[in-house]
């Protein structure tokens, strides 16, 4: 038969196991300290490698004395990484490294060796335009429309300045592997978002044929988008192992090294002016917006946000250059910086003209791509409902006449989410026993136990009956955890292996229960012939019949052609409620609500768990991260966790989650959900502060700093 | 402690002149400055009387009821100790300066910051770690409210709020929502994972009655 298989998702009502809020598998070992991440890895005979960063946020090396380093008793290897003449960009940057037999020991070492720098004038913040002189560089431009006429005719106009910091993802488990290069061999224990490619990717610095290198990681103490690559803490790893005479050995960066140069989110500074008329609806847009993503600049909102076919647009945007750790992926990139600037103007706007936002934003969301206009305006009033709007909004200002102002504001986003490139392998052994194997990386999403429920929906079989392997380079390929495309491409690629893997079982039982293959079904641990239960084999006994052999079969989710397993594109709309105490300046989170869309549900609740996760991550960028740079020494500030504050347990109010499951996002497939609720935190609260005390607080995050300085610019 | 030796002073951003490196370059005597405990020690015995290090000195310490035997350079913290010679890596290092709770043990019935203990200090007191809690492969009362209440995604922060929850049991057996919230601010997540760790607490509490300090 050369039919293709049907692959489609067994109807809702159908299902025995996806759709259920299956505990995490590896919750056990993870809850007991017994799981294993690659910082945890101690093979025998293990070095431990610590980093010279420079102190310089530009200056070039002119000279490089390791000799007392080498010296050092204990010591067994250093590498220099940015030799004489290297012109250092940023603080923070990788000097050198020493690999001895204790950490202090390494410490010690690296203290001694000498280096001298020529120090180069530095830049190294980017709110202030005017002062970026020649590190500002136009970055784009768009026109659309009549925007001049469209202003000059406009009913109203409103305008405001408005900005949101580099924020650090600040990963508990730093960057960093436990990597062994002996002769040919390459042992490596990362801290990765991409098991499959990383060999790849760390090979050619090497020159050891990819073959040769084997990536282990069954947990990783977070990533949010910083994670993709080997980094030259890999390599630098790789060759103080072979100095070392291919002993193991041990980077990961310092807190401080991770805060400032292994990753973070590009800020977003924007003047912004909308033109509008009285019953609401933005009539043209123009912004004059900035950013910097580090030395190579970087940062490139999407202006307007959602509504980008508002009818006149005028758009300029200049990225800055600055000597500071370079930008990585964050978690829906570019995509709160975008809702953060188009939310605020839209809430300014809607201020302006004395309108409820929540009538503005389900005007102009007529902007948004036709399909999810009225996704948007479904879930606006669903938001709505939950969050008590009628009830709780205010016009801004009248939060009372207390200390204590209460406000409510409004975000949108978008994601795309589809699945990505990925294989899987399913084996049925003729002991009943199933090995699943995805060259895949659970981040913590939940991925390990997805998979397992995909194979066993499909197989008919009770959880524990599904082996999984996942998180090594010798499993089949899967691809980055990135742009919320795994459980997409994860989930349809088991669902394939199983459906060919059972294609085959039903070939092998077929004969014995008299009927064709095609007329069988696997249920409930039984092969069954369909519509006659009472005709069937147990799943054992069906294995049987393979003897000696043992079906292994692959199936591959092809990202371009999902044949429907997986689709793309969340919507999302966000409302907080906060309370600002107008004499400290502190916001308080009271409520926060999500109405999530999404595809086909998997685990419900660890789907809840990603949308909670998303939003107490968005908090704390709302309300407390910033990278702080000090222009003077040319250094972070804060690259601690003291400075640099995470949201606490006692921080983020009441979330509460309404994730839109239902037959008709059902049949889109599954969508993936790590970004599209990570979006709108910043623009929901920075829009309820404004509610609450009548005045726009333009910068994240929402510090008392910050808030009391918005409420003396009203008050002088 | 005093500020006005305090490295970690935002005025004071330079990397190699950290808080760590302060308290691992200076010894028994000088750790004084850094932590309380020590200090009161340090006034009861003169640091010319009983000078330990700065090489590395035979120590004993107590986890989970056994004698562990380990020879560290008295700079070295109870958590270095414990992840990087005595191979139990539950604790994890995050911040490594007292902030995010990643490390947190409970040292003769109180919760502490492995990172900011030195491991001599450490001596004659009973150290609970994440890998006493339960034998096997059972799983302790708190773990197996985190797991069934989803307290945990990436889990890096886990190990450390499992015994921070525990702690704060022992001292508070029957928690309310709000005594939880005060009590575990000590304690960072990155992933987001407070929704589930919330009633998780109420729920080992629950369980843990009857069976207190269990």
């Amino acid at each position: 038969m050369a039919n293709t298989p049907d692959y489609s998702w067994p109807p809702m009502d159908k299902r025995h196991v996806i759709g259920k809020s299956y505990k995490r598998l590896d919750g056990p070992q993870k809850a007991s300290g017994r799981a294993k991440y690659g910082s945890d890895i101690r093979p025998q005979g293990l070095l431990f490698a610590v980093y010279l960063t420079s102190p310089h946020a530009h200056a070039r090396v002119t000279s490089i004395d390791t000799s007392a380093a080498e010296k050092t008793a204990g010591v067994k290897a250093v590498h220099v990484v940015s030799p004489a003449g290297t012109e250092i960009q940023w603080a923070g940057m990788e000097i050198a490294a020493v690999a001895a037999t204790t950490e202090e020991t390494a410490r010690d070492a690296v203290r001694k060796i000498k280096v001298d720098y020529e120090v180069l004038p530095h830049l190294v913040k980017e709110e202030d335009l005017s002062k970026a002189g020649e590190r500002a560089k136009a970055a784009g431009e768009k026109l659309v429309g009549d925007p001049d006429k469209a202003f000059q005719e406009a009913e109203a106009v409103s305008e405001g300045q408005y900005g949101i910091p580099v924020v650090t993802h600040c990963c508990l488990e730093t960057h960093g592997q436990i990597i062994q290069w002996q002769g040919d061999q390459v042992n490596v224990w990362p801290s990765t978002q991409d098991v499959t490619h990383y060999a790849g990717s760390l090979a050619p610095n090497l020159k050891v044929p990819i073959a040769n290198i084997h990536v282990k990681q069954d947990h990783i103490g977070g990533g949010f988008g910083s994670k993709f690559a080997p980094d030259s803490w890999g390599e630098v790893g790789a060759r103080l192992s072979q100095k070392a005479g291919g002993r193991p050995v041990m980077l990961f960066l310092e807190r401080a090294t991770e805060q400032m140069i292994a990753g973070n989110r590009p800020s977003a500074y924007a003047k912004i002016k909308i033109a509008g008329k009285k019953d609401g609806t933005v009539t043209a847009w123009q912004s004059d917006s900035w950013a910097t993503g580090g030395f190579t600049g970087g940062g490139s909102p999407p202006l307007p946000y959602i509504i980008d076919t508002i009818p006149n647009q005028r758009l300029h945007h200049t990225a800055v250059s600055v000597n500071a750790g370079p930008n990585r992926a964050w978690r829906a990139p570019n995509n709160q910086q975008a809702a953060y600037l188009t939310c605020s103007a839209l809430e300014d706007f809607a201020a302006k003209i004395g309108m409820d936002p929540m009538e503005v934003f389900n005007k102009n969301v007529a902007y948004a791509p036709s399909a999810r206009v009225e996704t948007y305006r479904f879930q606006l009033q669903k938001a709505a409902e939950i969050a008590d709007w009628k009830k709780l909004w205010h016009p801004r200002g009248q939060g009372g006449s207390g200390v204590m102002k209460r406000g409510l504001g409004l975000g949108f986003s978008a994601w795309g989410g589809g699945g990505h490139q990925s294989q899987c392998r399913t084996t049925i052994h003729a002991d009943g026993s199933v090995l699943v194997e995805i060259g895949t990386q659970d981040l913590g999403t939940g991925t390990r136990t997805i998979i397992t429920q995909v194979a066993a929906e499909t197989l008919g079989l009770p959880m524990g009956a599904i082996k999984l392997m996942i998180g090594s380079n010798d499993l089949p390929p899967d691809s980055a955890s990135g742009g919320s495309t795994t459980v997409g491409g994860v989930s349809s690629s088991t669902r394939k292996a199983a459906v060919n893997a059972l294609a085959k079982l039903f070939e092998v039982a077929a004969p014995a229960l008299g009927v064709q293959p095609d007329q069988l079904e696997a249920m409930d641990g039984h092969i069954c012939v369909k519509d006659n239960p009472d005709k069937s084999l147990t799943w054992q006994a069906a294995c049987r019949k393979l003897g000696i052999g043992k079906i292994s079969e692959m199936g591959e989710n092809n990202q371009r052609n999902p044949m429907g397993l997986n689709s793309s594109g969340a919507a999302g709309i966000q409302i907080a409620d906060v309370s600002v105490d107008t004499e400290t300046g502190l916001v308080k989170m009271n409520r926060y609500v999500a109405v999530q869309d999404c595809g086909m549900i998997i685990n419900p609740w660890l789907a809840q768990s990603v949308v909670y996760g998303a939003i107490i991550m968005g908090i704390g960028t709302a309300l407390y991260e910033e990278r702080v740079m000090d222009q003077q020494t040319g250094r972070m500030l804060n690259p601690d966790m003291e400075f640099y504050k995470l949201a606490g347990i006692d921080d983020i109010g009441e979330i509460v989650v309404h994730l839109d499951i239902r037959e008709e996002n059902d049949k889109r497939g599954v969508i993936g959900l790590g970004e599209p609720p990570a979006v709108a935190i910043c623009a929901a609260v920075g829009n309820a502060v404004a509610n609450a005390i009548g005045v726009r607080v333009p910068n994240i995050p929402m510090t008392p700093a910050h808030v009391l300085a918005a409420l003396e610019g009203r008050n002088a | 402690m005093s500020s006005r030796n305090d490295p970690q002073s935002p005025a004071k951003p330079k990397a190699r002149f950290s808080r760590r490196g302060f308290i691992r370059g200076v010894g028994l005597g000088g750790g004084a400055v850094g932590t309380g405990l020590l200090e009161r020690e340090a006034v009861a015995a003169p640091a010319a009387a009983n000078v330990a290090g700065p090489g590395p000195v035979p120590i004993t310490l107590t986890i989970n009821g056994k004698p562990v035997n380990v020879t560290v350079e008295p700079r070295v913290t109870l958590l270095d100790a414990m992840r990087n010679y005595l191979d139990l890596t539950g604790a994890k290092r995050v911040c490594d300066r007292g902030t995010c709770g990643a490390c947190t043990v409970i040292m003769a019935g109180k919760t502490v910051y492995s990172c900011s203990v030195l491991a001599i200090d450490a001596q004659g007191k009973n150290i609970e770690t994440i890998e006493g809690l339960a034998a096997g492969n059972n799983l302790h009362p708190v773990s197996a409210a985190f797991v069934s209440n989803d307290g945990q995604q990436c889990g890096y922060c886990t190990s450390g709020f499992v015994m921070a929850v525990k702690g704060f049991i022992d001292k508070h057996p029957n928690p309310t929502m709000e005594d939880v919230k005060h009590g575990l601010g000590g304690n960072l997540c990155r992933c987001g994972t407070y929704m589930g760790i919330r009633p998780a607490v109420l729920q080992a509490a629950k369980e843990m009655k009857g069976g207190k300090n269990g």
